[in-house]
């Protein structure tokens, strides 16, 4: 037991060390923040240049109907107009960006309208000049028929709902609650296991295989089994990947802190609330940073919507799905590692491992939408889709009695594997310069120790 | 008394016999050759051994009783093919194979002040094995695998990537530990170094034990009753009792090899006979090494096996 814990110690050491550790553990908030903000940014950047849009009106109704924005500014002359005249103004700096010519009444003939430019207009400035003129139509045609009040009607048709969606909890309490964010948490709780199993797992694969191809995997079994040895391997490894997670988390709970800070200056909110919210927001990645730069209101709202979910329940199972589903991939990748010599010969098991991981993300994306259909019920239950598809699931709310026969099966078929992973990787590091087949794994189980 | 007895071993692989019903007892504090070409099946009773790997049949005592998972830390190991973390420290790396075989880590600090002083490279231990020369990296592997003062030590082909000073230095180390009381098992291709080292010997061929025993006896048994004889005077011809192989003039008369006809002829005989017909300055018996039993045996068997297909 203690040579197990030695090789923890020192795996988890050597890892926790790397610089390559410290650098993707700093880094990735940042690029994650980068990420979430520079689209934002960016789109800010370009409407500092505003767009000139001459509309030559030969009909002279429309004049007036745009509204001038920070992007496009119109101009309106009447009068004749030719392609020529374009492309003879287009060389100058003030020519406009496009032109619209009218050339009759829109609501007697809807082709009458056409834009002209030099380049190919974006389509936002497309939508941006037609979705206005059809407002405008409309409510002409509307005034067209005379009826009375009519602006006044026009002006209350104009509604805008307000839905609250409420869930009937067995213990007779209603919560509020919100798709959406229920839906955002399950996801992104999905995509922090993904990512964990495809990079932690990847990092047994690779490291066991070296001990191999190193030559020092014979020194070590003469000392320690080989079980204790890949064990302590996939704990150790383990162990780096909660550390990043949990270093991650105190990040984004600093900066909600502080960001939450910055709010409750105008909406006096007390420090406990604030911690909570900082600990649900961590964990979705700051995917709700722009509904909290709404204010305190903005995320008062969140926080009862946040209390609808059970979130002592979804941290209990994230932990108990992340760590049995990591054990479940990280003794796969162990038994491959352990089998090739090197990393071309990993291909042919790479690709059913990866097949089935992208597979139960599918299978998570499709659960959030209908999380207690049949897709998202059964692979809630097989042990390698589960991990991933139950974190989708448990935020809408998932019965007991399935939240304990999937963590039983998970657990189960981990432990197995775990054991039929040593029976393999124990044959699998002496062997060299024999290209593995499954056939050939199969029989390495049944060998004797 | 047998230090390490390995009885009947028998160890099967799916479609290949690595070992078939093969017995090695290995005197306590002694050095015992364990010798046999590539695939033999070697490394596999070295592996067996180490309780790395079962056996399918037999059994191995160790002091008369059976191996237990506790004895790999009385065990030193030197595999054929070295390994270290190469990005791991010297110091490090020492200290951790060492505790990994039961050493605390004091007891460690203090082995390992003790080794790199004897090997003269103290105030490596903040260097990086990948920063070593090979042999420098030989010279670390070598310290991990006798760190813990095991009571038996294996080495596989230890002084391949040594070069000669360094393999002498080895050597020493070797007979140290064996004066100490170590008992040392030694898995080699290099028959020279055999029969200056070890006192006795098997030879695996084809998962069989072909040959054991006493290194001294072995030659004995497989002498050709060839001798060197010089003579100042005179003139040697084959006849009967003798028969000359090779002649050849020497600073002082004449070298001749010759071979003895009747195998029980003493030599006593044989010199007797000999003065008798010229004056004798030099008579030796030649007896084979242990390159040519090893060839013979195993080309032997290899000449066998292929009339058998």
């Amino acid at each position: 037991m203690s040579k197990i814990s030695l090789i923890i110690e020192r795996e988890y050491l050597t890892r926790v060390q790397k610089k390559s550790f410290i650098l993707m553990t700093i880094l990735s908030p940042i690029i994650m923040v980068a990420l979430c903000f520079a689209p934002i940014w960016l789109a800010q950047l370009s409407s500092d240049e505003t767009r000139l849009i001459a509309v030559i009106d030969q009909t002279g109704l429309y004049e007036g109907i745009y509204q001038n924005t920070d992007e496009y500014q119109f101009t309106y002359t009447q009068g004749s107009f030719s392609p020529e005249q374009i492309r003879a103004n287009g060389d100058e700096e003030t020519a406009p960006y496009a032109y619209v010519i009218i050339k009759s009444n829109l609501l007697d003939n809807p082709r009458a309208m056409t834009i002209y430019s030099q380049k190919q207009i974006t389509a936002s400035c497309e939508s941006a000049i037609i979705s206005q003129m059809e407002d405008y139509l409309k409510n002409e045609k509307l005034l067209s028929y005379n009826i009375p009040d009519i602006k006044r009607i026009i002006d209350e048709s104009d509604i805008s709902l307000q839905v609250d969606t409420i869930r009937l909890e067995e213990d007779g309490a209603e919560t509020q609650t919100s798709t959406e964010l229920v839906m955002v948490i399950g996801m992104a709780m999905t995509l922090i296991i993904y990512m964990f199993l495809m990079l932690y797992g990847g990092q047994v694969m690779s490291s066991v295989m070296q001990e191999k191809t190193n030559r020092i995997v014979e020194v070590m079994v003469s000392s320690v089994k080989p079980f204790d040895l890949m064990i302590g391997k996939i704990t150790s490894i383990g162990l780096v990947g909660l550390t990043q997670l949990g270093i991650w988390i105190i990040f984004l709970i600093g900066i909600f802190l502080s960001a939450g800070a910055y709010f409750s200056m105008s909406g006096g909110m007390d420090s406990s609330q604030m911690s909570d919210m900082a600990a649900m927001a961590g964990t979705m990645n700051g995917v709700d940073a722009a509904q909290l730069s709404g204010g305190a209101g903005a995320m008062q709202e969140i926080q009862s919507m946040l209390d609808s979910i059970n979130i002592t329940q979804l941290l209990v199972s994230f932990v108990f799905f992340f760590i049995g589903g990591y054990i479940l991939y990280a003794s796969l990748f162990a038994a491959i590692g352990s089998a090739v010599d090197n990393e071309s010969d990993t291909q042919q098991f790479m690709v059913p491992i990866t097949f089935i991981i992208i597979f139960a993300l599918y299978a998570g994306i499709f659960s959030a939408e209908n999380p207690d259909g049949p897709l998202a019920m059964w692979c809630s239950m097989i042990p390698f889709t589960s991990p991933i598809v139950m974190m989708v699931r448990i935020p809408f709310g998932v019965s007991t009695w399935e939240l304990a026969l999937s963590m039983a099966i998970l657990y189960g078929s981990a432990i197995g594997l775990a054991w039929v992973a040593g029976r393999i990787y124990r044959v699998g590091i002496l062997m060299y310069g024999k290209k593995p087949s499954y056939k050939e794994m199969l029989k390495w189980i049944r060998y004797k120790a | 008394m047998y230090y390490l007895e390995a009885n009947h071993i028998v160890k099967q692989y799916a479609s290949h016999r690595a070992l078939d019903d093969v017995t090695v007892r290995v005197p306590r504090n002694g050095i015992y050759g364990l010798l046999g070409p590539n695939g033999a099946g070697k490394t596999t009773l070295i592996r067996i051994i180490n309780q790395i790997t079962g056996p399918d049949e037999g059994e191995v005592l160790i002091d008369g009783r059976p191996l237990r998972p506790s004895d790999v830390e009385h065990i030193g190991y030197l595999p054929e093919e070295r390994g270290l973390y190469k990005k791991m420290k010297v110091g490090e790396q020492i200290l951790y194979l060492a505790q990994l075989k039961g050493l605390s880590r004091n007891a460690a600090k203090e082995s390992m002040a003790y080794w790199l002083d004897k090997f003269d490279i103290k105030g490596w231990e903040k260097k990086k094995i990948e920063e070593l020369s090979k042999g420098m990296q030989q010279k670390i592997q070598f310290i991990t695998t006798v760190m813990h003062n095991p009571q038996l030590l294996i080495f596989d082909e230890p002084f391949s990537g040594f070069d000669p000073v360094n393999a002498n230095l080895l050597k020493r180390e070797i007979l140290e530990m064996r004066d100490k009381g170590a008992t040392i098992i030694f898995s080699t291709h290099n028959m020279g170094s055999v029969e200056e080292l070890c006192d006795e010997i098997t030879l695996i061929n084809r998962s069989h034990a072909v040959l054991q025993g006493k290194v001294n006896e072995i030659r004995e048994q497989h002498k050709k009753h060839l001798f060197q004889v010089e003579v100042q005077q005179g003139e040697l011809q084959s006849n009967d009792l003798y028969e000359i192989t090779d002649s050849r003039p020497v600073a002082r008369g004449h070298a001749y090899t010759l071979r003895k006809c009747d195998p029980h002829m003493s030599n006593n005989e044989l010199i007797g006979l000999l003065a008798r017909q010229c004056q004798i300055a030099g008579f030796e018996e030649i007896l084979p090494t242990m390159n040519e039993i090893f060839i013979e045996t195993v080309g032997e068997s290899a000449l066998e096996e292929n009339q058998n297909v």
